[in-house]
């Protein structure tokens, strides 16, 4: 069965790419499978110096999830070009460049750097981390700043952009509408929704930034919402993810309109996860009676009786 | 590294809520150093997405197996003991860096254990004992009810027992043991709770020794710093619990 997806910058085999921050720089899931399976990877976020990130301790687990507060822990843009992406260029794999910043300069400085490098296919634009100080999700829940940034990085990158977008808004499509207006190719959602979660015998929160960005199956309605009510709205491509464990929810994200999709938190529980998803895909697509991944697309929405009112 | 079900022989409980597991399987075969651990996957489905490092306790290569000790201290735990012998459980193994047993110049170890790190440790000390280097050993636990494998240390070496209550061994921490025998030793290798650690290092810092540092993991193989300890020497100023530990030489981190 044909899985091919083709999204601006990205000839993927597959639909399936791990998510940025949970897979490092691939080398270590490298050690365990062969990373040209995958139909893309995005890298940890990079910023334009190095960063040491949050005191520890930075996960907890919750009911079908995780919280993390990591705040971007990454050895800066010049040593990821340096150090990280010749290892990658080994592999017949599109790679995806997060790129976070605390200011417009910082995302642009980034973006030119990055992108440069022919590793690199397309740009996921974080504007959406929530474990960090400044930066990050003020330019993911602003549209007036989403909007700047996106147009800022746009004029600069080499490669398309892809906006990764806050699921910690009143109105997502808001977002998606200001981000489609800087000219973002793509978009990519949802990131983490914020959460804490107490330490009972301590009576206090158990992660040491207090607050951190809920992940895992807890939020995959959220996200299915999410990308649903934005395909409604725009013909972007999207890189939907939130909770994705299975083959199944994979196609629920293809019926709501992603064009590819990504695993984050399953990779910690099962680090063969994507490979076997992959395996499994035709299978269920079968299954529910599609010939291939892009016959699956936005099916969700055929049925539909009208459009969502806005949550 | 590997990747396997392991099949659990045996279950039991060998002190308050602390619980020893047996495996059997052919992660028994690869180079385990004491101070590695195994990645866990807890239960079935969705409920848990993250798995639980323990630290191993035994090896037996001849009969395959792979000993574990851990103490209930939350749902995981919990969780993880309600499995039977019979039943697999997957798990990731083994993972991080131990104690280099193979490569130490010594004649006389101290090792000093709190707690749920004092399993790694009776590996160790086991390890040690098979090259021929002396082992004192000072656990510390909270009360007569958490004491295990007194008797199997003492097998191995001078065993020294403390309890916050003074309800087993001595009243007080290892670190009164410490100051009162005044042992001679060459090196140190101690692993328990953080706070236990920097004291512990702080009171032998005039000594060479390793630390084992307990951390809540994400990946538990290196890719997602959840579980990093800052490193001022090294050349990214960190490292990774997971991957480039649990076992680090004293004065190489800094603990919170």
């Amino acid at each position: 069965m044909n899985l091919a997806v083709n999204l601006p910058g990205l000839e993927m085999k597959n639909p399936i790419l791990p998510a940025s921050g949970c897979f490092g720089f691939g080398k270590e899931y490298a050690e365990l499978y062969d990373l040209n399976l995958l139909g893309a990877i995005t890298i940890k976020a990079a910023t334009g110096t190095a960063r040491y990130g949050n005191p520890t301790p930075r996960v907890a687990e919750t009911t079908s999830g995780m919280l993390n507060a990591i705040g971007l822990q990454n050895p800066g843009v010049d040593q990821i070009i340096e150090k990280e992406l010749p290892f990658l260029a080994g592999y017949d794999t599109p790679i995806i460049a997060n790129v976070a910043g605390s200011t417009v300069e910082e995302y642009v400085e980034v973006a030119r750097k990055i992108s440069r490098d022919p590793v690199i296919k397309a740009i996921e634009l974080n504007i959406s981390c929530p474990n960090v100080k400044e930066g990050g999700v003020q330019f993911g829940t602003d549209p007036e700043l989403a909007k700047m940034v996106t147009a800022a990085v746009k004029e600069v990158s080499g490669v398309p952009v892809y906006v990764k977008l806050s699921p910690n808004v009143t109105d997502i499509t808001v977002i998606a509408r200001a981000v489609e207006e800087g000219g973002a190719d793509g978009l990519s959602l949802i990131n983490t929704l914020t959460g804490m979660q107490l330490n009972l015998a301590g009576r206090k929160p158990l992660l040491a930034n207090k607050i951190g960005g809920l992940s895992g199956p807890a939020i995959k309605p959220v996200a299915i919402r999410m990308v649903y009510q934005i395909r409604q709205m725009t013909n972007l491509p999207i890189i939907g993810m939130g909770g994705v464990t299975t083959a199944e929810d994979v196609l629920e994200f293809l019926l709501a309109g992603a064009s590819a999709v990504a695993i984050g938190t399953a990779n910690f529980q099962h680090p063969f996860v994507c490979p076997e998803i992959i395996q499994n895909l035709p299978d269920v697509l079968q299954k529910y009676g599609f010939t291939s991944v892009e016959d699956a697309i936005g099916k969700g929405h055929e049925y539909a009786d009208a459009n969502l009112s806005r949550a | 590294m590997i990747h396997e079900h392991l099949e659990i022989i045996s279950r039991e409980t060998i002190a308050k809520d602390t619980v020893q597991m047996t495996f059997r399987g052919k992660m028994a075969q690869e180079y385990i150093l004491p101070g590695q651990f195994l990645h866990l996957l807890v239960g079935e489905g969705s409920n848990h997405m993250l798995r639980r490092p323990i630290s191993i306790a035994g090896v037996d290569k001849q009969e395959s197996t792979i000993t574990i000790i851990f103490k209930l201290l939350g749902e995981g735990t919990n969780t993880l003991a309600k499995a039977e012998p019979g039943d697999q459980l997957d798990a990731l193994g083994p993972c991080g860096q131990g104690y280099p047993v193979d490569e130490l110049q010594i004649e006389h170890a101290l090792l000093v254990g709190g707690g749920i790190g004092v399993p790694p440790l009776y590996y160790l000390a086991q390890r040690l004992r098979e090259t021929g280097i002396q082992v004192t050993m000072v656990a510390g636990f909270q009360n007569k009810e958490q004491v295990f494998y007194e008797a199997e240390f003492r097998k191995l070496g001078n065993f020294y027992l403390a309890t916050d209550d003074g309800s087993a061994g001595e009243q007080g921490f290892v670190t009164d043991i410490i100051k009162k025998e005044a042992f001679t030793f060459d090196q140190f290798f101690t692993c328990g709770p953080t706070g236990m650690l920097k004291a512990v290092s702080t009171q032998l810092e005039e000594e060479e020794g390793y630390i084992s540092i307990e951390q809540r993991m994400g990946c538990g193989i290196g890719a997602c710093f959840a579980c990093v300890v800052p490193a001022p020497d090294s050349e990214s100023g960190y490292k990774k619990i997971c991957k480039d530990g649990p076992v680090f030489r004293a004065k190489e981190v800094v603990l919170a």
